[in-house]
């Protein structure tokens, strides 16, 4: 849930709308949980679950064949995978070759974890690369908000994951952009 | 506010029998500027001995603490006398919510009065044992956890008497009561149940237990007393015969309860946190039998159909508690029919 | 000031603004953010004088409300589901006593089978106890009610609960405005209580009331409800002025002016309904929208001329009366009794099943075209109640049906929104 909120808690630092919330199914330490967050320039209404998500944020990349993580993805989706592999060594080549591929990317958001924080929680990583990815969302943004959350050395560190994973994302995204399509 | 003249009755050496005392070392009942905390009219039956044992209780609480005093009531046959529609005997702050939250209540009360910096109102609890030992256990237990500063009254008359003297976990075993007829090979409530409310009370470790009965006025509004001195939760358990349920003549329930405790059936003693500190030694021992045969309720152990099986586990259980108290000095226990005063 | 804020905290730092003087409550899914939160405020000293009491159930977490509000202290606590039902003989009995307690009720179904997750079977269970049930559409909402519940409850003596729902509000994170101190203490006074147990002017509260005055004390209860539809919406009115938002009140109407399909609902599940009210809207359907926030009273005249013109009403309810329908819905038809038009019935959330704008968008098209029948399970899947009747005719001993209809379904964990 920290992941979603934090990014509300980004969105609406930047005067947007943000609404973020967890799914309703069972939560206990590994069973699979879903976040969702909306981020709007006007009221959020509804309340019912991110049926067709704009982006994906995957933290647990053992769960891509067990649940159907992808539906209603839309086809200018975002995918972003904490993962140390490729979408090819993960089994989703085929998969992403239908999206637009500048929009997928893969990011060892644990393995930033462990390096800037001695720990493996990959969601201020991830969301740093969630704002290189999409722009939706500002670094400094993220990073006021984990500042609020986790206070002191602890927030430094996470704020220094979050953009790493940021800087990472950008240069992915340049080679990207630079390379020829597959 | 109408006064009535106090009228004093002889009635034995320890109810109301301070005329040879001075001021200071009389009970609060002999005061007639008691609070007459109960005030007379209400609905008890006749020869009540919970009417006693509240009205016993209650002034000497008003006077521990100078009238800083609030009461809560469960549900039971106390509540129900004490406020006949549309008349209420009582004369002081008193509140009655359900049948098992007395002592959640209490801690209500307790709390406001601290949130509102009145601590020196002092709170009561009062149930009868269906109340504490049954229904009421889960938040009795609650408030004793969390020492709440109440002081928990049970008026023990070991049935639910108010609905028609149903057994209830404080039910001596053998007495007969509507849901443990004296039927069967096994007539009355059977052996090995029970609880023991003073010492699950003193197993929480609160500030002070004590037990009591309304066959002397003294010892019981001394504890009170003492009870008031302490700040946390504190639990006092009086024994108070039910003429109708156990089936007593309504003159003699005083006697009964000296009795009850005469006999080591109801130990009577003090105890702090957890500790026994002190006991009410037994006068003249006496066997059960004298105790149970002017009850209608063990009547089924007496007479043709007798079972003196039963009686004698029931001098057992009292046999017991005198060891396990040390209720009698180290003499041999009196086997005649020893005269105690009516 | 407007904060990204988790409900339940907005929740809880709005109650603490309102100065209780007694607070508990017992843990339970999906309270304990806002039970936890007020507790820390009273554990630093923030929220002074406050006593904060960990009880041992959630009945003796009503009790102690009542006997600390009998005393003469705002008392508030908090529940959901099981716990109200193992606290209803006090709920009936505060209300009884005419004790202004404030409860929030973070709704969540009944079971069995045991579910934590949101719909108002437990609202529903004590709508008659005679506690005033103010329902909230959003965080914000949640937040505002609480403050504008302690004045009505103290006002009236009738003890209020503000429903919210769990986890779809309790849990979720938006931008909520928690009032200030002062702005909280203009709207709400020090509570001065109708009866209060003090020595020094003893009165004896909780008599029994025999056959010769039952009826007339239970009718002041009544005549005190209907007090309340006086008092919600001056209450809400005056929250306005002095908030500058729109909060509380009976009801709240949305595109009904010329609508010919009305929706009516409780609670968090209105955003959805207006969303796709708008989409049909699109469509070029006239739909409009109810949300009732009064509950408990039933604001049957505001009901009735909201509704009015309408050809259709559709009731969404997210709780049923088994054997019978709707809950909602009966309140509803008996404000519309006499007006010509169709009723709906549709049960849908039970349990936090999602309720989607796709399923509310079929729906109001099934509508349109009077496709609806009276009474709906919006998203039953058919097939697997179908399974399960054929394996209790099969044989008699086919075993807990929950268990049987989860099986049917795989791993519960897989199963996502």
């Amino acid at each position: 849930m920290t992941a979603a909120e934090l990014l509300s808690v980004a969105a609406f630092s930047e005067g947007r709308h943000a609404q973020a919330f967890p799914s309703f199914g069972s939560e206990r330490t590994g069973a699979p949980v879903v976040s969702f967050c909306r981020i709007d320039d006007r009221e959020i209404r509804t309340r019912e679950p991110v049926m067709e998500p704009d982006a994906l944020v995957i933290q647990d990349v053992t769960l891509i064949h067990q649940v159907d993580l992808f539906a209603g993805l839309s086809n200018e989706g975002y995918i972003l995978i904490n993962t140390s592999k490729s979408f090819d060594e993960l089994g989703l080549g085929e998969f992403v070759r239908q999206l637009h591929r500048e929009r997928l990317l893969t990011c060892p958001a644990t393995e930033l974890a462990l390096e800037h924080l001695g720990r493996p929680l990959p969601n201020a990583a991830l969301l740093g690369g969630f704002a290189a990815l999409t722009g939706k969302v500002s670094l400094d943004a993220i990073s006021s908000a984990i500042r609020d959350r986790f206070v002191g050395a602890v927030g430094e560190r996470n704020v220094a994951a979050a953009s790493a994973a940021y800087r990472l994302v950008q240069v992915a995204e340049e080679e990207l952009s630079h390379a020829p399509t597959t | 506010m109408t006064t009535s003249p106090v009228r004093f009755y002889q009635v034995g050496s320890f109810a109301v029998g301070n005329r040879l005392l001075d001021d200071a070392d009389r009970t609060v009942q002999s005061d007639p500027h008691r609070s007459n905390s109960l005030d007379s009219g209400h609905r008890a039956c006749q020869g009540c001995g919970e009417a006693l044992g509240a009205r016993y209780a209650l002034d000497a609480a008003m006077r521990a603490t100078g009238g800083q005093l609030v009461a809560v009531n469960a549900t039971g046959c106390l509540e129900v006398f004490s406020t006949p529609y549309p008349e209420t005997s009582w004369r002081i702050a008193w509140l009655h919510s359900l049948f098992g939250n007395s002592a959640a209540v209490a801690t209500g009360v307790a709390a406001a009065l601290r949130a509102k910096g009145k601590s020196d109102v002092r709170v009561v609890s009062q149930a009868g044992d269906g109340g504490t030992v049954d229904i009421g256990f889960g938040c009795l237990s609650g408030m004793f956890e969390r020492h709440d500063d109440v002081l928990f009254i049970c008026y023990d008359n070991e049935a639910y008497m108010n609905t028609g003297v149903q057994r209830s976990g404080a039910t001596p075993p053998a007495a007969r009561t509507a849901t443990t007829e004296a039927v069967g090979p096994e007539p009355g409530n059977v052996f090995g149940q029970g609880k023991d409310l003073p010492r699950l009370a003193m197993a929480h470790g609160i500030d002070y237990v004590a037990t009591a009965t309304v066959a002397d006025l003294h010892d019981l509004e001394a504890k009170v007393e003492r009870a008031m001195t302490f700040h946390g939760a504190r639990y006092l358990h009086i024994l108070v015969p039910c003429p109708l349920g156990w089936g007593s003549a309504s003159s003699d329930t005083i006697k009964v309860a000296r009795l009850a405790k005469e006999t080591g059936l109801f130990p009577v003693f003090e105890a702090e946190h957890g500790k026994v500190t002190a006991v009410s030694p037994i006068r003249r021992r006496t066997p059960v039998e004298e105790y149970l045969s002017i009850q209608r309720r063990y009547g089924h152990l007496f007479g043709e159909h007798g079972r003196p099986d039963l009686v004698a586990r029931i001098q057992e259980i009292a046999d017991q508690n005198i060891s396990t108290y040390g209720l009698v000095d180290e003499q041999p226990a009196v086997t005649e029919p020893s005269e105690v005063s009516a | 000031m407007l904060r990204q804020l988790e409900g339940s905290r907005a929740v809880a730092e709005t109650v603490a603004r309102c100065r209780p003087e007694v607070v508990c409550a017992y843990p339970i899914s999906p309270q304990t953010h806002i039970i936890e939160a007020v507790g820390a405020l009273v554990k630093s000293g923030a929220l002074a004088p406050c006593e904060f009491i960990n009880v041992e159930s959630e009945f003796a977490a009503m009790s102690v409300s009542i006997g600390a509000s009998a005393t003469g202290a705002r008392a508030y606590t908090a529940t959901a589901s099981q716990g109200l039902l193992f606290m209803i003989e006090a709920v009936y009995n505060a209300a009884g006593l005419g004790l202004p307690i404030v409860m929030t009720l973070a709704n969540r179904a009944i079971g069995a089978p045991i579910n934590i997750w949101n719909d108002h079977s437990d609202a529903m269970a004590v709508r008659d106890s005679g506690w005033i049930q103010l329902f909230a559409e959003t965080n914000q909402e949640a937040a505002d009610l609480h403050i504008q519940a302690f004045r009505l409850a103290e006002e009236l003596s009738v003890p209020v609960m503000v429903c919210m729902d769990g986890f779809i509000l309790t849990h979720a994170v938006e931008g909520i405005d928690a009032p200030d101190q002062a702005a909280v203490d203009a709207f709400l006074p020090p509570y001065e209580p109708r009866q209060v147990l003090d020595p020094n002017h003893p009165i004896s509260i909780g008599a029994m009331v025999g056959p010769e005055a039952f009826e007339e004390v239970r009718y002041l209860s009544y005549l005190r409800q209907l007090d309340a539809l006086e008092r919600i919406p001056a209450l809400a009115a005056e929250f306005a002025t002095a908030f500058g938002r729109e909060s509380g009140g009976l009801l709240r109407s949305y595109r009904t002016e010329d609508a010919e399909t009305i929706v009516v609902a409780l609670g968090s599940v209105l955003g959805t309904v207006k969303d796709a009210a708008d989409a049909r809207r699109e469509a070029g359907e006239r739909v409009g929208v109810v949300g009732i926030t009064s509950f408990r009273p039933f604001p049957l005249d505001a009901v009735r001329d909201a509704l009015s013109g309408a050809r259709r009403v559709i009731v969404i309810e997210k709780a049923f009366s088994v054997g019978f329908g709707g809950v909602l819905s009966t309140d509803v038809a008996m404000a519309t009794h006499d007006a010509n038009l169709s009723l709906r019935t549709v049960i849908a959330g039970l349990g936090g099943r999602a309720i989607t704008q796709r399923s509310l968008e079929a729906l109001l098209a099934d509508a349109a075209k009077d496709r609806l029948s009276p009474l709906t399970f919006l998203d039953l899947d058919h097939e697997i109640v179908e399974r399960e009747r054929s394996r209790m005719g099969a044989t008699r001993r086919s075993g807990p049906s929950a268990e049987n209809i989860l099986r049917d379904l795989g791993t519960v964990a897989s199963k996502i929104g």
